[in-house]
C-alpha cells in the first residue's frame, strides 16, 4: 500500500535531539549524573506542601483560565512590578505556559515567520535553532568570544560582538547564560538595546538563571533599559525558580500589544495549563514575595548554596588538572578538556571530539555531562568542541561520587 | 493591513532619533513594524475566551464550559497525595519527555488490550498536555499548506484554527439531522452523514479527516456501519484519520465505543487522542496522549520535542496509578469507567426530563456530558435582530446567562464561519454536575416557563 503520510515542511530536520540521546545514555543509576540540567537537591517543603493543600480542593482539579490561573498572574505581577519598577498587568502583560520551554515556543510562532532573520548567541540552548526554523525564519548565529590570556577564566572573558541588518526580526538573549554562565552586564545589554532600537528588532530575553547569580554580579532585566519594554518579551520558569524542572510552568512577561499574539498561539496549542500546580506556584510566590528584603527568600538562599556547589566544583576540576570556567550566574559550568589529552581518534564515528569524549567519560569513568557543541551552530563546532559542561545543581552525596572519580581519574590513565 | 514599515518611513524614524542613541519620541510606544506572524491570521478569535468571561461574571448555574462540578474519584486523589509524600522528591522534577514511563506502559497495556495489538510504550505511545496539545500536534506534523482536512460538523471548535494555523485548509461537512418517527425525542443517532456527499468531499489534496466520536457537542457515537463508511473513504484515497476519543468511556444505553483504528485497513493511518480529563474527572491536570503507529507517532514525538518537550511529571504518575487500578477492575462494577457512565446516563435522563418539561426540546446524546437542545419556544425573550453579524444562539445565550444566570454554550460556536446560522436555535448544556446543579438549573427554567405562560 502506498502510503504518501510524511511529515510536514515545518518539522523537517528537526527530529533529533541532544537530550533524548544523552538522558538515555546517562539513565544509568551507577553513572553520577551532572549532565542534563535537573536539581536532584529537594525542593523547599512549603512549595511540596502547598501543592499537596491545592490538589485537596476540588475545583482546583478542573480547567482555570487559559492564560494563567488568576492567582498565579496576580502574583507574578507583584513579583515582577517589585523587580521591574514598572506597572505590570496580570491579565493582558503576562502569559503562563508550559516551562520556559512553552514561552520560548509562543513567542517564537507568535512573532517570527518565514523571511525573518534571528540572532541567536552561541553557544545556545539547543532548542532556539530548531524553533526558529519551525517558524520559517533563518537563524543567524553570532559567538561569545572568549578574550583572555589569563589563567583563571571566567564566564565574564566571554564576549559578544553583536550586528544586525534589516532583515533582523529578532535576538534570542540568554541571561544568565546557558551553558557559560555568563551574566551579561549592564552595558553589555545596552549595547544589544542599541542595535534592538536601531533596527526596530524584538528581543526574547530567556532570564529563566535570573535569581541564580553569584557575588559580585546583578542580574538585570534588558527590558527595564530605555526602549526596551515595548520590545522584549522576558522568559521565566518555575522549574529553575523553585528547583521544580517536572512542575513545567513557565511565563512570558512584556507589553500588551505582543503577549496578545502568544496568548492567541497559547489558545490554539493547548489552551490552559494545569490548575493545582498553578495555584501551589502561585502561594509559593506569595511567601517569597513577603519576604523580597530578607536574607532567607528562596531567591537569595538557594543562589548562596548554589554559590559553594559552583566553588566546590571548581576547585574538584582544578584539582584534577582542568581548566573550568568559572560561571557567575546559573548551575552549569563548562570545562576544556583537550588537557587531559585522552586520544579518541580510533573513535571513528564522525561526531565532534566533545561527543566522543562525554560517552567515553561515561562508559569508562561513570561520570556524564553534556558536549558543548550540541549548544553551537554548524560553523563553531570545531571552536567549541573541547568544552563539556557539567550542571552543579546536586546534592553534596553526588558531588562526593564525582569527586573521587576526578580525584581517581589521573590514576587511572597514569 | 502594512506588513512592513518601507525604506521611506524608516529613514524618516531614525532621521528623528538624536545622536545619544534613542529618542523619547519612542518611549511608550510599540514597536514601529507590525510584528504577529501570518500564520495566527483569522485564529485570534475564541468562543471560551468571551464565554467562560460571562458565566464567571454572571452565573448562577453554570452548565457552559465542559467540566465537572464534583469531585474527581478518591483513589485518583489518593494516588496524587501518595506521589507527592514520598520521600522521593525526583517526582517533581522533568520526566522521560514522551512520556512518564509507568504512564506510557499502562496506556500501552490497557490501549492494546482494547485494540487487540502489541502495543510498544516507548513508540506507539506519546503523553501530551491534555488532548488539546495531543490535537496540535497532529496538525502541525502532518498538515502543511494546500493540504485539505475534513472536519464533521458540528465540530469542536478548536480544529478550525488549528488546521488554518497549520497553513491547511477545513472542508465542512455536516451531519444532517433527520426528525424521528412517532414525535419521538429526537437522538444523536438522527444526526448522520450523507455518505455520498462524504466522499464527495474527499480529492487527492485531502490529507487528514478529524473524527470525534462520542461527539462535542451532540453526543453522537459513531456506529460501525458509518465508521466503516470513512475508513474505507480513508483507505481509497490514502487519508490520514485524526480520532479524537477523548470521551470514549462515556457511551449510554448499552452502546458501545468503537475505535475506528480497529477496522481494517486503519490502524497504519490513524492517531487515537486521548485524556485524563475526560476519563478521570480532572480536567484540571492537562493529561492526555495519542495512540498510534510509530510512523506517524515519530512525527508527533519530533513536534512535541520542539514545542514543550516534557509533561508535567507528579499528574502522569497519579494517572498511571488511576489506569492501574481500573485495568484492574476492566468491566467490573467497581470499574470507575462503568460508574462514571452510569452516574452520567443517570444526570443525562434527569436533564432530558427537565428541559423536556420546561419546554426547551433536548436531543438526547448516545454519549460525552453534553447534549444540545431547541430553545425555539423562548425565542419571544429574545427577539431578532436582522442583519446581525452574530448568530441568534450566541445572543440567546449571553443574554439568558446575563438575565436568568444559567450558562451555556451557542450550537453556532461549533460551526465554521459560513455555516453559523444553519442550526441557529440550539445551545448546548454540560450535565457533568452534582445533583444540586442540575436542580438549580431546573428551577430556574421552570420559573422562566412560568413567567412566559403566565399574563
Amino acid at each position: 500500500m502506498a502510503f504518501r503520510h510524511k511529515n510536514t515542511r515545518r518539522i523537517e530536520g528537526l527530529d533529533s535531539n541532544i537530550w533524548v540521546e544523552f538522558t538515555k545514555v546517562a539513565a544509568d543509576p551507577s553513572i553520577v549524573n551532572l549532565g542534563q540540567g535537573l536539581p536532584d537537591i529537594s525542593p523547599p517543603n512549603y512549595v511540596k506542601e502547598e501543592l499537596a493543600k491545592a490538589s485537596a480542593v476540588d475545583r482546583l482539579n478542573q480547567y482555570t483560565r487559559g492564560f494563567g490561573h488568576p492567582s498565579l498572574v496576580k502574583a507574578l505581577s507583584q513579583v515582577y512590578e517589585r523587580v521591574c519598577g514598572r506597572k505590570i498587568d496580570p491579565l493582558t502583560d503576562i502569559l503562563v505556559t508550559v516551562g520556559a520551554y512553552g514561552s520560548l515556543f509562543s513567542t517564537i510562532q507568535a512573532l517570527i515567520e518565514e523571511g525573518d532573520e534571528v540572532i541567536i548567541i552561541e553557544p545556545f540552548y539547543d532548542c532556539y535553532e530548531p524553533m526558529v526554523k519551525m517558524a520559517g525564519a533563518k537563524p543567524v548565529f553570532i559567538p561569545l568570544r572568549y578574550k583572555n590570556d589569563g589563567n583563571s577564566a571566567s564566564s565574564a572573558d566571554w564576549v559578544l560582538d553583536p550586528e544586525f541588518n534589516s532583515k533582523t526580526k529578532a535576538i534570542i538573549l540568554n541571561t544568565p547564560h546557558n551553558p557559560i554562565g555568563k551574566v551579561f552586564t549592564r552595558e553589555e545589554l545596552q549595547v544589544i538595546a542599541d542595535l534592538c532600537i536601531k533596527h526596530d528588532t524584538l528581543c526574547i530575553s530567556d532570564e529563566v538563571y535570573e535569581w541564580l547569580v553569584y557575588k559580585g554580579n546583578q542580574h538585570i532585566k534588558i527590558a527595564t533599559l530605555p526602549g526596551m519594554w515595548e520590545r522584549t518579551i522576558t522568559i521565566g520558569s518555575a522549574g529553575k525558580t523553585y528547583s521544580v524542572t517536572g512542575w513545567k510552568l513557565g511565563w512570558s512577561i512584556g507589553p500588551q500589544n505582543l503577549i496578545k499574539h502568544l496568548q492567541v498561539v497559547h489558545q490554539n496549542m493547548l489552551y490552559t495549563c494545569p490548575t493545582p500546580l498553578q495555584e501551589a506556584l502561585a502561594q509559593a510566590f506569595w511567601i517569597d514575595y513577603k519576604r523580597m528584603d530578607d536574607p532567607d527568600c528562596y531567591f537569595y538562599s538557594l543562589s548562596r548554596e548554589l554559590e559553594s556547589k559552583r566553588d566546590r566544583m571548581a576547585q574538584l576540576l582544578q584539582d584534577a588538572g582542568l581548566k573550568p570556567v568559572i560561571p557567575d550566574g546559573g548551575y552549569f559550568m563548562i570545562v576544556d578538556v583537550s588537557t587531559l589529552n585522552v586520544d579518541l581518534s580510533d573513535v571513528d564515528e564522525k561526531q565532534p571530539y566533545d561527543y566522543k569524549f562525554v560517552k567515553w567519560m561515561i562508559t569508562s569513568k561513570k561520570l556524564s555531562a553534556i558536549p558543548l557543541s550540541a549548544f553551537c551552530g554548524p560553523e563553531t563546532k570545531r571552536q567549541f568542541e573541547k568544552y563539556i559542561r557539567f550542571c552543579f545543581i546536586k546534592k553534596d552525596s553526588t558531588l562526593d561520587a564525582a569527586e573521587v572519580i576526578l580525584k581517581n581519574w589521573n590514576k587511572q590513565t597514569a | 493591513m502594512l506588513r512592513r514599515a518601507g525604506p521611506s518611513l524608516r529613514h524618516f524614524l531614525l532621521e528623528r532619533k538624536s545622536s545619544a542613541g534613542y529618542s523619547s519620541y519612542f518611549s511608550e510606544a510599540k514597536m514601529s513594524r507590525p510584528v504577529q506572524s501570518r500564520r495566527l491570521e483569522g485564529v485570534d478569535k475564541n468562543i471560551w475566551v468571551e464565554f467562560v468571561k460571562l458565566a464567571a461574571t454572571y452565573s448562577t448555574v453554570n452548565l457552559g464550559q465542559g467540566f465537572p462540578d464534583f469531585p474527581p474519584p478518591d483513589f485518583l486523589k489518593e494516588a496524587l497525595e501518595t506521589a507527592l509524600s514520598r520521600e522521593n522528591h525526583m517526582l517533581h522534577q522533568y520526566t522521560r519527555a514522551f512520556g512518564h514511563p509507568p504512564l506510557v506502559k499502562i496506556l500501552a497495556q490497557l490501549f492494546g488490550k482494547l485494540l487487540g495489538r502489541d502495543l510498544d510504550p516507548m513508540t506507539n505511545v506519546m503523553v501530551t498536555v491534555g488532548a488539546y496539545q495531543a490535537l496540535f500536534c497532529c496538525f502541525q506534523a502532518f498538515v502543511d499548506e494546500g493540504d485539505e482536512v475534513i472536519i464533521i460538523e458540528p465540530f469542536f471548535d478548536c480544529y478550525e484554527p488549528m488546521v488554518i494555523m497549520a497553513g491547511g485548509t477545513p472542508v465542512f461537512i455536516p451531519l444532517r439531522p433527520k426528525a424521528p418517527e412517532d414525535g419521538k425525542m429526537m437522538s444523536s443517532a438522527d444526526w448522520k452523514l450523507d455518505s455520498a456527499e462524504l466522499a464527495s468531499k474527499f480529492n487527492e489534496r485531502t490529507k487528514a479527516i478529524v473524527l470525534n466520536s462520542p461527539n462535542n457537542p451532540l453526543g453522537k457515537v459513531f456506529s460501525r456501519g458509518e465508521l466503516e463508511v470513512i475508513a474505507d473513504l480513508c483507505v481509497k484515497h490514502d487519508v490520514l484519520c485524526i480520532s479524537d476519543e477523548v470521551y470514549e468511556w462515556l457511551v449510554y444505553d448499552g452502546k458501545e465505543h468503537i475505535r475506528i483504528a480497529s477496522l481494517p485497513g486503519m490502524w497504519d493511518r490513524t492517531v487515537i487522542i486521548g485524556s485524563a480529563g475526560k476519563t478521570f474527572s480532572v480536567t484540571g491536570w492537562k493529561v492526555g496522549w495519542t495512540v498510534g503507529p510509530n510512523r506517524l507517532l515519530q512525527h508527533i514525538r519530533t513536534m512535541h520535542q520542539n514545542s514543550v518537550y516534557h509533561c508535567a511529571t507528579v499528574a502522569q504518575e497519579a494517572v498511571a496509578q488511576g489506569f492501574q487500578r481500573e485495568l484492574m477492575l476492566y468491566g467490573k462494577p467497581d470499574s470507575y469507567f462503568v460508574q462514571l457512565s452510569k452516574e452520567l446516563q443517570k444526570k443525562r435522563d434527569w436533564l432530558v426530563q427537565s428541559l423536556d418539561a420546561a419546554g426547551m426540546k433536548p436531543i438526547i446524546p448516545e454519549g460525552t456530558y453534553f447534549l444540545l437542545a431547541d430553545i425555539s419556544n423562548f425565542k419571544s425573550d429574545v427577539p431578532d435582530v436582522p442583519n446581525s453579524d452574530e448568530p441568534y444562539d450566541s445572543r440567546f445565550a449571553k443574554w439568558m446567562v446575563k438575565n436568568k444566570g444559567l450558562a451555556a454554550i451557542p450550537l453556532s460556536a461549533f460551526y465554521c464561519g459560513a455555516h453559523k446560522n444553519n442550526y441557529s436555535h440550539f445551545i448546548r448544556f454540560c450535565f457533568a454536575k452534582e445533583e444540586a446543579t442540575l436542580k438549580a438549573a431546573s428551577d430556574i427554567l421552570q420559573k422562566w416557563k412560568q413567567e412566559k405562560t403566565s399574563p
